[in-house]
């Protein structure tokens, strides 16, 4: 079982978190909420919860709760830029399908 | 796919619901857009890689607009199809706009606000701005891959209502929804998070390519109030390029370049002032024309000496707004420096010993306002979830309507935080009066004419009553913007008369200040001029009741009565005009003795008159 960060990501999130002055590290989830069945979550965590199983790339923590793993084991976090946009990107193997978006995706 | 940015905890947004918002300086020069991504503010970059745009806008014969570093490149081709520094125009009417001098644009007077003539037919400064504010809006969608769902755009802090107004409509052209508009300099204090310390009073220092500004700023719980401004609308960095320019020309025997040389001397001489914040010397090759190559340089020292009249230019406007704030170097907690032109050492170190207290200069002068707004916008889309940032505005001057005899009733008083709404009832003055006049003005004198006429309207069709049965109710609504909407109902009949301030033009920058500090002054002045101006409202409505009731009910009175009545009313009138306010009371009740026994005989021919030809049973009926 494992969660990655790409060494881009995992540099763009320690960027983040210097200029927030706070922060363990980083929350990567699913939330049963959008257009194709469940969403992704990325948020800042201040306090972990004792059920988080936590993985480690690059220096930079990640917190996953274990109903979550389920649906992203094996994701790999990369931090792209797309003409002017730039942000976050999962390559997770266990998406089917996802939206248009890409926001919310089954598997 | 969508790319995912990171949320506070538990703040994460529902798919498709993370709601885009930008922060917009608009600057005179330059202007920038900004966003906050993974809870930091950054500025976005246009499709050149630059994070500054300059606000310049070219228009073509066949209704194309170009915006930004292209058509300042090319201003020299085409001076008056290319716009620069718009922001000057900005609800000004034509005598303003000939202050400026001499300007390469032909103008057209318009109602409201000047117009400028281009290929492409009549520009108004709304539509130059509304061109800007849309290749932002473009940048900005494109940058963050979806539709914006609103804007926090900034304002010099000096800017009256109709200039507020402008720039919320040029923002409503270029499709953006105006999320609020800020002021710069409380923007900038945002961006430090100056709004997080419980109290202080800020000086913000702002030098920009063009303008300078100075603001006081007064944060207290968490309201920013704006004490003062001031400022040099034609100095800034530009200023310090040209000095360096004409010491090259003068050094190398260059006095007639002609204008591609004069440019690149310009572009060499920014350059070096760039390089002399962290070197001691700096140096420079120009190519001319003629292939000719000019290798110059300059030393830290040289410049600051040749510039130091240019520094020393920005202080004085800081001194008189300490004055206009009633305050002394010591009171102010901190001074955040804002423009590009503020990273120059001298300035700095002149700015420090000014006020003998370190400056806030860590956040990037050239963006400061812009990620102070961004930090707003996200406030204001709903990104950020609890109360802990409730940024309040308050209004700089009261506002408030004529009344008879040139009076301000003030209904908004000044530091009211807004949004507010407050409303109040007025009446009639004379019988039979069908229209009411309505004269919106906003200052803190008494008398209208030491204020400021913001709009004026009428409300019609009241139904004919006697003086005072009327009962109209005005209601001033001031939005988050400060924009004002003023509202006039008659309320026996419903008639509704109504205006949004489009104000009369032409307020300069410390006129607010200053029309502060003569509230102060003249105090006594002021009330004194309020009891006379009540005196002879009274005395006046007193005379033409008198008058009207003699041309109805003459037979009731006899010659000696009616000789007493003119006589006081005759007196009356002259105490009226001899500027007396006892005088005038003491005058009232005169007249209003001598007509005493009139008063009586005509309320018992009017009870007689409504009973005659009645039966005892109506009678009886209306005693009821």
């Amino acid at each position: 079982m494992s969660i990655t960060l790409t060494e881009r990501a995992a540099n763009h999130v320690q960027n983040y978190m210097t200029k927030r002055g706070k922060g363990v590290g980083l929350r990567f989830g699913v939330r049963t909420t959008g257009c194709s069945g469940m969403a992704y979550k990325l948020e800042f965590v201040d306090e972990p919860t004792p059920e988080d199983q936590t993985f480690e790339s690059y220096g930079v923590k990640v917190f996953v709760d274990p109903k979550s793993l389920v649906y992203i084991d094996g994701t790999e976090l990369d931090f792209v830029r797309e003409g002017l946009n730039e942000g976050f990107k999962f390559n997770n193997p266990q998406e089917k399908d996802k939206c248009g978006c890409g926001e919310s995706f089954n598997v | 796919m969508a790319l995912l940015q990171i949320a506070e905890p538990g703040e994460s947004t529902a798919p498709h619901e993370h709601r885009l918002a930008v922060g917009i300086d608009l600057g005179t020069t330059n202007s920038l857009v900004a966003t906050v991504k993974s809870g930091t503010a950054e500025v976005l970059l246009n499709q050149e890689g630059n994070k500054l745009t300059p606000s310049v806008v070219r228009y073509f014969a066949d209704g194309g607009v170009t915006v930004g570093s292209q058509p300042k490149a090319e201003q020299a081709d085409d001076p008056a199809n290319i716009i620069v520094s718009v922001k000057r125009f900005m609800g000004r009417g034509m005598a303003d706009v000939a202050r400026y001098g001499a300007l390469p644009y032909k103008f057209v007077d318009a109602p409201g606000m000047v117009k400028i003539e281009t290929v492409a037919g009549l520009k108004s400064p709304v539509d130059v701005s509304a061109d800007i504010l849309r290749a932002l809006r473009v940048q900005a969608e494109a940058a963050l891959a979806g539709p914006l769902v609103g804007a926090v755009i900034t304002v010099p802090a000096y800017f009256d209502d109709a200039q507020r107004q402008a720039t919320k409509d040029a923002a409503r052209l270029a499709g953006l929804n105006v999320l609020r508009l800020l002021n710069e300099p409380t923007a900038a204090a945002i961006a430090y998070g100056l709004d997080n310390a419980s109290e202080g009073t800020f000086a913000v220092f702002d030098l920009g390519g063009g303008t300078f500004d100075i603001s006081i700023l007064k944060l207290t719980r968490g309201v920013f109030e704006v004490l003062s401004t001031n400022g040099d609308s034609a100095l800034g960095g530009d200023d310090f390029d040209q000095a360096i320019a004409a010491h090259w020309r003068k050094l190398h025997g260059l006095a007639s370049a002609n204008h591609k040389d004069l440019r690149r001397m310009l572009m060499a001489a920014r350059a070096v002032k760039e390089d002399l914040t962290t070197a001691d010397d700096a140096l420079a090759e120009i190519q001319l024309s003629y292939g000719q190559t000019l290798n110059v340089k300059l030393s830290r020292a040289e410049f600051h000496n040749m510039t130091a009249h240019l520094v020393e230019r920005t202080l004085s406007p800081v001194k008189k707004a300490l004055r206009d704030a009633k305050l002394s170097v010591d009171d102010i907690t901190g001074i955040v420096m804002v423009g590009g032109a503020t990273r120059m050492l001298h300035v700095q170190a002149a700015v420090n010993g000014f006020f003998g207290k370190p400056l806030l200069n860590n956040v990037d002068p050239d963006k400061v306002v812009a990620l102070g707004a961004a930090i707003q916008a996200n406030v204001l889309a709903g990104n950020k979830s609890g109360d802990d940032m409730l940024l309040l505005d308050v209004i700089p001057l009261s506002l408030g309507i004529e009344t008879m005899g040139g009076l301000v009733e003030k209904l908004v008083p000044r530091n009211s935080t807004i949004p507010v709404a407050r409303a109040q009832e007025f009446t009639t003055f004379k019988d039979g009066q069908t229209a009411m006049a309505m004269h919106v003005v906003q200052g803190e004198r008494e008398l209208v004419k030491d204020c400021r006429s913001l709009a004026q309207f009428t409300l019609r069709g009241i139904p004919p009553m006697v003086a005072g049965a009327a009962r109209i109710r005005v209601t001033f609504q001031v939005d988050a913007d400060g924009l004002v909407s003023v509202v006039a109902q008659e309320l026996t009949s419903g008639v509704v008369a109504q205006v949004d301030v489009k104000p009369s033009y032409g307020l300069t920058d410390a006129e607010i200040a200053t029309m502060l500090q003569a509230s102060f002054t003249y105090a006594k002045d002021d009330a004194a001029a309020r009891v006379l101006a009540e005196a002879r409202t009274d005395a006046q409505r007193l005379i033409e009741a008198v008058q009207a009731a003699m041309a109805a009910d003459a037979d009731l009175l006899s010659a000696t009565e009616r000789a007493l009545i003119l006589q006081e009313i005759e007196r009356l009138h002259r105490r009226q005009s001899e500027g007396d306010a006892p005088a005038i009371k003491a005058s009232i009740e005169k007249l209003s003795t001598a007509t005493e026994t009139f008063a009586a005989k005509r309320m018992d021919k009017s009870v007689a008159k409504a009973m005659t030809g009645k039966s005892l049973d109506e009678i009886a009926k209306i005693g009821l």
